[in-house]
């Protein structure tokens, strides 16, 4: 690992969104304005030619995270660093601009239906004025399809030719045509059969080896996170709650959340297993609880975690891993991990009266 | 081009369209109107105004299969002694211009307001789309009707002769352009958060770029559906504005005019003068409205 | 793989085709398989298998112009594919209950869930109005739902997506049915949710005795919940058998590439096993084993000759290496 900055700096990175009823209907039913904390306080940094992998379930934020960071969204706290320069002036420039990119989730809509192929890939390359002349253009466009697995002479058909698997492959095209240092995946497997996932990973992990890319991958499959991640981020309400090398993740995972996401996973090596399931739901981000927002479903909370936020530090007897919680900091988290089931809490839309 | 032409006969669209006969009868019908209207300078057999070729002997002619008919006059004759026949093809053709032209500028005015209240959203959004809706609470005949007298007022007469033609286009044109902006406001919100228009911003694409290129060619399906139901309704609505002596300047009658002038006729027995123009307004009409309909339900299971 | 006692449900020779204009495509092509009483059977396949396909042409509500062009679907040795639709009405909920993907789409939004509960019953069961309502509350006690007693008038919205799934659970099942076919019942969940929603399922299965056809591509959740498993390939079923056969040594070799593809949560790999090409659409199926472009051991009869389900040691896999006399094929 080198001493260059990391590619990636988020520090203190939240993002709340209003969504509260219009202004008049609310001042007639007297109710106070709803924030939804979508990310509530996150710090992490992605060193050169890795992969951050942020993981969580619906609700936690990792979307409005990958969104902050490639400047799709404000932050309402907080601050991006892209290469040591705060993302809004990076990405003023142009220059700056092109070299970071995002691959969707959805391989139907992150293709624009009534654009060609050939369109799709150069759009890029014509913005950031890469390449010159119509002819150059069509070359390299061809290069690129040729790098992710598909024929050159693709580039006239129409995004409803291709299956899922394809089209994912025809945005990473167009992702790589900027000549990008830095990728946001969010989701790019989960809508992909098992088998097409294993090539578009494979494809991604060639691609990160050929061209030195940095990741920030999401995902919501621990599995999938296994293979290609350096480091991992498990995200609960709006917070990371740790922060590990991959490996160590799943070898000695910390925090209760973690610990019993890992056990909660349907698995092939299952068959015939019992395990206690998680129990309860994640509650909504709009009226999140005080203090460690895990509190209310984890089997370690005490008084100190209703009442204080617990912070991202290096946990004790596994250094390398940063855990957000007050259990591990006291030495109370020892045996194993059953989380109780819960009444149930508010939807994401409404909060419980 | 000739790729192009094959792959639209092999079409889906063109597949269901071959199979309905509403459809098909209702294209003819249409094809035939418009072809006339289009054609009428050279097709008709007479100028009807040309006062020169004009003869008061021959007014009041009965259509040709009648007792005193003449051949000359198929239809008949009105009270000036021109051919309805031809007055009804010149008729016709300045209806279809209005109508077109008028039903043109809803479609640009509405699309544009739509796609810019629902790209940009807040405020303007909010502003747009409350003038639509106080447009809406009026009929949109009134509207056409209130712009109408409004211009006419304002301006002086010669001058508002002479761009008599212009006016219309332009009242009934503004009295339908909410429809277009609400349709295209909604499909614009759909669109604007899916992900190739997330993937074009995160390249730093300008709004305006955006809107134009990315999101304008995928709002566009139910414009043409609409364009077509607005057409019958702009030529009906001239006709309407021109029977009420408000519309088209008396020296480019449409059928709403030739309607209007046959109707003093009527009772005394010449029905003729005002019948066949109607006919053929409702045969213009209800032609294109039949189609329009047809494309609504032949595109909508494709328009996902 | 005996024979159990008279199956409950019978799937034989099932063949669901499209007309379109441009030719007819076959969705399903010469589907066998069967469900004892009180078994769960995954049916596993990737996007384009048919695996949809067959649980709603048991169910009877394949969408047109679909239709079932051969075969039989036989619940307890009757007929049921050749019913009218008021007989096939009948059927669905009182002997088939079925959940779907989506419960925010299952549900009607605009009725309490005590009516659609309410409702569900005394359309199939002879019940009393206060009857149903008490069972209808011992039904969401059943699946979960804390304070059911109140519950029982909220209307879906009211209820987070893992409830709502709970619901449809007990929506599917309070008329009794012996049979419930689960269309991707834990795909839109949250893990955490999904694994408490197959632990019911289990459950109730169990307890109740039901049957059930698990439609799904996890196999993870297949792993953790069917006693056989059918993998379906290409509007086929290419393997069946027990799901501990199935997933820890299956035979054939789409089974094989399937599992191998699945990344481990165990262990990092440097490179995931891929199988290369994709499924094809239905109107470019290639003839003879509609996976022998892709698969790494197809020879000259797998072009020639599409296989049935044959004999392959602990279970049934249609591929020609397993013909009783194929020399080894290494």
């Amino acid at each position: 690992m080198s001493d260059a900055p990391p590619v990636v700096e988020a520090t203190d990175l939240a993002r709340y969104f209003d969504v509260s009823r219009p202004a008049l209907q609310r001042w007639l039913a007297r109710e106070p304005k709803r924030i939804l904390r979508a990310v509530d306080g996150v710090y992490f940094s992605i060193p050169k030619g890795t992969t951050l992998s942020l993981v969580g379930e619906s609700g936690c934020g990792k979307s409005t995270v990958a969104r902050l960071v490639v400047g799709l969204y404000a932050p309402t706290r907080g601050k991006v660093l892209f290469e040591g320069a705060d993302l809004k002036l990076a990405r003023a420039a142009a220059e700056q601009r092109r070299r970071m990119q995002m691959i969707f989730q959805d391989p139907y809509a992150s293709l624009n239906p009534r654009w060609r192929v050939r369109d799709i890939v150069a759009e890029p390359i014509r913005a950031f004025g890469l390449v010159r002349g119509a002819r150059a253009r069509r070359e390299r466009v061809a290069e690129l399809l040729t790098q992710v697995g598909l024929s050159p002479a693709d580039v006239e058909k129409y995004p409803h030719e291709f299956s899922g698997g394809q089209r994912q492959r025809i945005s990473i095209a167009r992702a790589l045509s900027s000549n990008p240092d830095f990728l946001v995946c969010d989701e790019p497997t989960s809508a992909l059969d098992v088998s097409v996932q294993a090539q578009i990973l494979n494809l991604m992990k060639g691609l990160q080896r050929d061209l030195g890319l940095t990741y920030l991958f999401i995902s919501h499959n621990l599995a999938v996170v296994r293979q290609i991640s350096d480091r991992i981020g498990v995200m609960y309400l709006g917070r990371i709650v740790e922060l590990a090398p991959a490996e160590t993740v799943f070898v000695s995972p910390r925090h209760p959340y973690t610990r019993a996401l890992m056990d909660a996973i349907p698995d092939l090596e299952m068959v015939g297993r019992r395990r206690i399931p998680v129990g309860g739901e994640v509650p909504s981000p709009i009226n999140p609880p005080s203090g460690c927002h895990f509190h209310p479903r984890c089997p370690l909370a005490n008084e100190r975690c209703r009442r204080e936020d617990p912070v991202l530090k290096p946990a004790r007897g596994t250094p390398q891993t940063q855990v957000a919680c007050h259990a591990v900091e006291e030495g109370r988290d020892t045996g194993p991990v059953a989380v109780p089931p819960l009444e149930r809490v508010g939807t994401a839309a409404e909060p419980s009266a | 081009m000739s790729a192009a032409v094959s792959r639209f006969f092999d079409s889906d669209l063109w597949w269901s369209f071959s199979r309905s006969p509403v459809a098909v009868l209702s294209a003819l019908v249409a094809l035939l109107c418009i072809g006339g209207a289009v054609l009428a300078p050279w097709i008709a057999p007479q100028n009807p105004f040309d006062l020169a070729t004009l003869n008061l002997s021959d007014a009041f002619k009965p259509p040709a299969w009648a007792e005193e008919g003449d051949a000359t006059f198929p239809l008949g004759s009105d009270d000036q002694g021109r051919d309805v026949f031809s007055a009804i093809l010149h008729g016709a053709r300045v209806s279809l211009l209005v109508g077109v032209c008028a039903v043109l500028f809803s479609t640009l005015l509405g699309v544009s307001v739509g796609l810019t209240a629902g790209y940009v959203g807040g405020t303007a959004d909010a502003v747009l789309m409350r003038i639509a809706d106080i447009q809406l609470t009026f009929p949109s005949i009134l509207v056409a009707l209130l712009v109408d007298g409004v211009v006419r007022a304002a301006l002086p007469r010669e001058t508002h002769d002479q761009i008599a033609l212009f006016v219309v286009i332009f009242a009934i044109g503004i009295s339908n352009w909410p429809q277009f902006a609400r349709t295209v406001r909604g499909s614009t919100l759909v669109e604007r958060n899916k992900e190739y228009v997330l993937a074009a911003r995160v390249i730093g694409l300008s709004r305006l770029r955006i809107m134009l290129s990315h999101v304008l060619p995928n709002v566009l399906g139910p414009v043409l559906v609409i364009a077509t139901l607005n057409l019958g309704f702009a030529i009906l609505a001239e006709a309407t504005l021109s029977f009420l002596g408000v519309g088209v300047p008396p020296t480019q009658p449409s059928l709403g005019t030739l309607i209007r002038i046959g109707n003093d006729f009527l009772m005394s027995g010449e029905w003729w003068i005002t019948i066949f123009p109607g006919a053929a307004l409702v045969a213009m009409v209800l032609s294109v409205n039949l189609l329009g309909d047809w494309l609504r339900d032949a595109l909508n299971p494709r328009l996902r | 793989m005996t024979a159990a006692p008279k199956p409950l449900l019978e799937i034989r020779n099932l063949r669901v085709e499209f007309p379109t204009r441009r030719g007819t495509l076959v969705a399903l092509n010469d589907v066998s398989f069967s469900i004892a009483p009180g078994e769960i059977l995954g049916v596993v396949g990737e996007s384009g298998a048919g695996k949809s396909m067959t649980g709603a042409a048991i169910i009877g509500l394949l969408e047109p112009p679909g239709r079932i062009a051969h075969g039989q679907v036989l619940l307890d040795g009757r007929r049921i594919d050749n019913l009218s639709p008021e007989e096939m009405r009948r059927v669905r909920g009182r002997q088939i209950g079925a959940i779907f993907q989506d419960p925010l789409t299952t549900l009607n939004p605009l009725y309490t869930v005590g009516r659609q509960l309410i409702e569900t019953m005394q359309t199939h069961l002879d019940l009393s109005n206060g009857e149903a309502r008490r069972r209808a509350i011992g039904w969401l006690e059943m699946v979960g739902i804390p304070a059911a007693a109140q519950r029982i008038d909220s209307y879906p919205h009211e209820f987070s997506g893992g409830m709502r799934q709970r619901v449809v659970i007990a929506l599917a099942l309070c008329a009794e049915p012996r049979l419930v076919v689960a269309d991707e019942p834990t795909t839109a969940l949250d893990v955490s949710i999904q694994a408490q929603v197959i632990a019911l399922l289990k459950r109730l299965a169990r307890d109740k005795g039901t049957s059930m056809m698990l439609v799904t591509h996890d196999m993870g959740v297949i792993a953790e919940t069917a006693d056989r498993v059918a993998v379906m390939y290409a509007g086929r079923v290419v393997e069946i058998g027990p799901v501990r056969d199935v997933v820890k040594s299956p035979h054939h070799p789409y089974s094989i590439g399937l599992m191998n593809s699945i990344p481990p949560l165990d262990h990092r790999v440097e490179r995931l096993a891929q199988i290369d090409g994709a499924m094809p659409r239905l109107n470019a199926i290639p003839p003879g084993c509609p996976y022998n472009p892709r698969c790494p051991k197809v020879f000259d009869r797998c072009v020639a000759e599409r296989p049935d389900l044959l004999d392959a040691g602990t279970t049934r896999a249609a591929c020609w290496l397993y013909a009783p006399g194929e020399p080894l094929h290494v």
